[in-house]
């Protein structure tokens, strides 16, 4: 595309298509659909981090009056251990099976084990108490040095590790070793004038979405399932509940719910399979909500992580060696993101010499799934703690020294390809001309610098567009608007089509009536989706100049498209796209357009964040005082929605920095599964979030999109944490820096 | 257990319903009273998507009784705004493109309502603090404030 290219439409702030409905409350979200004769779910949940079950005998609660359905795992089909595909992470049906409801062991707190469908949620939670269950309780396993240490109870007896050089022989909580190489690391710490190095600790964290998982399903024997729930990705739920139930994917219809909040944490199934195993036995509509805690106990966290790093850097600021151990917690089940911190790690530097190892490790907390930009914070945040240290060391301003390093069009990265074109420093220029940068600090104040590198992704994403008598349109798309995609949808489709944006509707698109598409992940969804809708929208056009040609008597090409009309070049002749579908019915019916595709060519987004923090002394309590947020958006299709994206992800950082953290009994006991206790970011807590729109154009797509809704999780941790480090002149190596841990630090007993 | 006779108003309409002596308000709202707009984060106070008012005071509808609603007025999202004309807290919410996902949303317009009937110039600070109690995941707050300082400036223009 053209750098200078203009828009009509695309760049600027329209209101979103479904805002009315979502400032009414008339937006319809998971736990929003009732049905006739319709019953209620509940699960019995783990006591215990790590236990077998020994007996498991429902008969008591099966009779209790009103009790419908009760389903454990032996309700499942025979399950076997293959992969399947489940949004951004990764899990065999086996494991997915077990996560679902427990078989045999239980592998945290607040592991499922049995469904009750009952007349009523009270009579479903009182038949709960009903189930007489007796447990062997086992040690449990709850961070990662414990679950690597040799003599480490096991989780899983038949897990090998993965990746070693020799086969093991013995049982091991490491599911996975990797690596990723380039160069030569000792020859780069022997170039290497100044050495840097430090172990870095982060916390089990939550997406802390405010929408609970929920779900209503109907199970037809002969005809049509149906699963109504709040998902990311409606066809990644209708895969994995069909596999797990033995079902043909055409048996089962997923209608994606409005989705309050995601994160990554709705990208994989929980309650969905056993509520169609309640419907099919209990013959009724079943719905199932998550409690808050449940939330916090059984669905995905994101990992906690152990990391080493070690940076080496010549006195010119050349930086000639990374280097880095990563240990990832799984959570029960094996498929940490392990491996995109590997990659993502050292990504924003150009360095000839890298070396990276990472191992996937089980513990016994709940299995962990996707959280924006998965596996990249943890990472990222080591690395970009440091690289301020070595600012510090050589005697640079961070931005310069790492306008010097920064990846650009032609680094090779660690994991395969080099570099198109990328905006890193342009973010970092932007972040050094910033009013926020030249502004001086106060006493007790400390700042933070901290890039961030996200890949984004493509995949598949189908559309398509039917055109109405009048000139109106319905834009059908298959990926879930979890933050006002909606809107860019129509933008897109609106300048493709020369229209007013709102003469289109975008809806999204059960399993049935949109072709396969991928979740809402990775930032794909603007990109990737966006690339389909333009297709469609292009289809469209040509669809329009073909019908105009045939009332005019002419060929395609004499007819061009110019502000949504069609213009004869052999003549006067006009029609405008509402003349054209008014007289669609005598050129040959209706007009639709489609757009399915495999977006290949996603551009990586940069972020750079500066954070100004101010500390308490005497309490440790941190506040921060000033944020800018700086990214690449590539084009902004709609700059309100990409700022939001910009200051949700560097708050949501904010409180993974500064709070955020499971807290757990010696038992292995979850003691902080609520809002109360697990301390989101509030309103009072925070200033405004400055956010710099940065638009270094995506070659690969049409109108020049880079996805936006992760990298700005990536770098508030090193910010956050560096601004905190500068603030009280003492390393930080653990997160989350609530008050009693700076406390202890400025004490000296960190 | 028998369900009690409940006799209450809501959003200005005379309203009767049934319910047990457990269930929240927002229980009745949600599944009795099918007025889904109201929404349920936490069913412990701590998020403020189920913000309603009871006798025109800001309150959680998880930490009301569907019982305590008898006699009192009740006031939800679904009685802001028509169906032809926004509120301006609503309106600003838009133009500021104050939501993402949008759960929180409904709450945080029924919470910004109370807080400029109490106050129609608030400071940032006071905004902040006032609704510290609507927790939103998605947008990090910066435009929301905005979209409330706003409307209480747009308000304060039309009274």
């Amino acid at each position: 595309m053209s750098e200078a290219r203009e828009f009509k439409y695309i760049g600027q702030s329209t209101i979103r298509p479904d805002g009315f409905d979502k400032v009414t409350g008339r937006a319809n979200y998971g736990a929003d659909l009732s049905l006739p004769g319709m019953i209620w779910g509940k699960i019995l949940r783990s006591p215990h981090a790590h236990a077998i079950i020994k007996r498991l005998d429902t008969s008591r609660a099966e009779a209790f009056p009103g009790v419908l359905a009760v389903a454990t795992h032996s309700d499942f089909p025979s399950v076997t251990d293959q992969a399947i595909e489940s949004g951004e992470g990764s899990l065999t049906l086996l494991d997915l099976a077990r996560n679902v409801l427990a078989k045999d062991k239980v592998l945290y707190h607040g592991h499922a084990i049995v469904a009750i469908a009952a007349k009523t949620s009270a009579i479903a939670e009182q038949a709960l108490a009903l189930i007489d269950i007796e447990y062997e309780v086992l040690k449990p396993v709850m961070d990662v040095r414990e679950a690597m240490a040799a003599g480490a109870p096991i989780l899983h007896p038949d897990m090998f590790t993965q990746g070693l050089a020799e086969k093991p022989t013995t049982a091991s909580n490491v599911a996975t070793r990797l690596e990723y190489k380039m160069g030569d690391i000792e020859a780069g710490f022997k170039d290497a004038d100044v050495v840097v190095e430090r172990e870095f600790y982060t916390p089990t964290a939550h997406q802390g979405y405010i929408e609970p998982h929920a779900c209503t399903v109907r199970f037809e024997k002969d005809g049509q399932s149906m699963i109504w729930c709040s998902t990311q990705g409606h066809f990644d739920v209708r895969a994995s509940t069909a596999k797990l139930l033995a079902m043909d994917l055409g048996k089962l219809k997923v209608i994606a719910s409005e989705i309050g909040g995601g994160f990554g944490g709705k990208t994989t199934v929980y309650l969905e399979p056993v509520a169609l195993i309640l419907s099919r036995k209990s013959g009724r509509p079943v719905k199932m909500i998550m409690d808050r805690d449940e939330v916090f106990k059984a669905t995905g966290p994101g990992s906690a992580t152990r990391s080493w790093v070690k940076i080496g850097a010549r006195k010119d600021g050349t930086i000639t060696a990374m280097q880095g151990r990563l240990a990832y917690e799984a959570g029960a089940f094996k498929g940490s993101p392990v491996m995109m911190g590997c990659m993502t790690a050292f990504t924003p530097y150009a360095v000839s010499n890298m070396y990276i190892e990472g191992f996937d490790v089980v513990v016994n907390k709940a299995k962990v799934a996707a959280y924006r930009a998965p596996g990249a914070p943890q990472a990222e945040f080591a690395v970009e703690m440091l690289v301020n240290e070595l600012a510090v060391k050589l005697d640079r301003d961070p931005i310069d020294l790492r306008l010097q390093n920064a990846a650009q069009e032609g680094t090779q990265t660690i994991y395969g390809p080099k570099f198109k074109r990328v905006g890193l420093v342009e973010c970092l220029e932007a972040a050094r001309d910033s009013k926020h940068y030249q502004q001086a600090l106060a006493a007790n104040q400390g700042r933070g610098v901290a890039a961030g590198f996200w890949f984004n992704v493509g995949g598949q994403s189908s559309v398509h567009i039917n055109m109405n008598p009048d000139g109106t349109g319905t834009i059908v798309e298959g990926s879930p608007d979890i933050g006002g995609s909606r809107a860019s949808m129509q933008m897109m489709a609106a300048e493709a089509m020369g229209i007013e944006p709102g003469r289109l509707k975008p809806i999204i698109g059960d399993t049935e009536n949109v072709a396969f598409s991928a979740g809402t992940g990775g930032s794909r969804t603007t990109f990737a989706t966006g690339m389909a809708v333009i297709e469609a929208a292009e289809d469209v056009v040509a669809q329009m100049k073909q019908r105009a040609a045939s009332m005019w008597n002419v060929t395609a090409e004499q007819v061009e498209w110019v502000d949504g009309v069609a213009l004869n070049t052999a003549g006067e002749d006009r029609l405008s796209l509402a003349e054209i579908c008014a007289g669609a019915d005598r050129t040959g019916g209706q007009i639709s357009g489609r757009g399915n595709i495999n977006a290949r060519g996603a551009g990586p987004s940069f972020a750079v964040h500066l954070c100004d923090v101010e500390v308490d002394k005497d309490t440790g309590k941190v506040d921060v005082v000033r944020y800018t947020a700086v990214q690449d958006a590539g084009k902004a299709i709609h700059p309100k929605y990409v700022e939001g994206q910009y200051q949700g992800g560097a708050v949501q950082g904010i409180g993974w920095a500064l709070n955020e953290e499971y807290i757990y009994s010696a038992d292995g006991l979850l003691e902080n599964a609520g809002f109360l206790d697990y301390r989101i970011p509030v309103a009072s807590d925070l200033p405004m979030i400055d956010a710099i729109i940065v638009e270094v154009p995506n070659n690969f797509h049409p109108y020049g999109v880079r996805g936006v809704g992760e990298s700005g999780i990536i770098p508030p941790l090193a910010a956050v944490g560096y601004a905190v480090e500068n603030a009280i002149g003492v390393p930080v190596t653990d997160l989350p820096l609530s008050p009693p841990r700076v406390f202890n630090l400025i004490q000296g007993k960190g | 257990m028998a369900k009690l006779h409940i006799t209450t108003s809501i959003n200005g309409e005379a309203t009767e319903f049934l319910c047990e002596p457990h269930e929240t308000l927002l229980d009745v709202l949600r599944n009795d009273l099918q007025m889904t707009g109201t929404k349920e984060g936490c069913g412990s106070g701590d998020c403020g998507a189920c913000s309603v008012t009871v006798d025109g005071r800001l309150t959680c509808a998880c930490l009301v009784l569907g019982v305590e609603a008898a006699g009192r007025e009740i006031g939800t999202i679904e009685g802001i705004g028509s169906s032809d004309k926004l509120s301006v807290i609503q309106e600003k919410f838009l133009e500021h493109a104050a939501l993402q996902c949008g759960i929180c949303t409904p709450g945080l317009v029924v919470s910004t309502q109370a807080l400029l009937e109490q106050n129609p110039n608030p400071t940032e600070a006071e905004a902040r603090y006032f609704l510290a109690g609507n927790l939103c995941r998605c947008t990090g707050y910066d435009k929301i404030i905005r979209a409330v300082l706003d409307a209480a400036a747009t308000m304060r223009g039309a009274a």
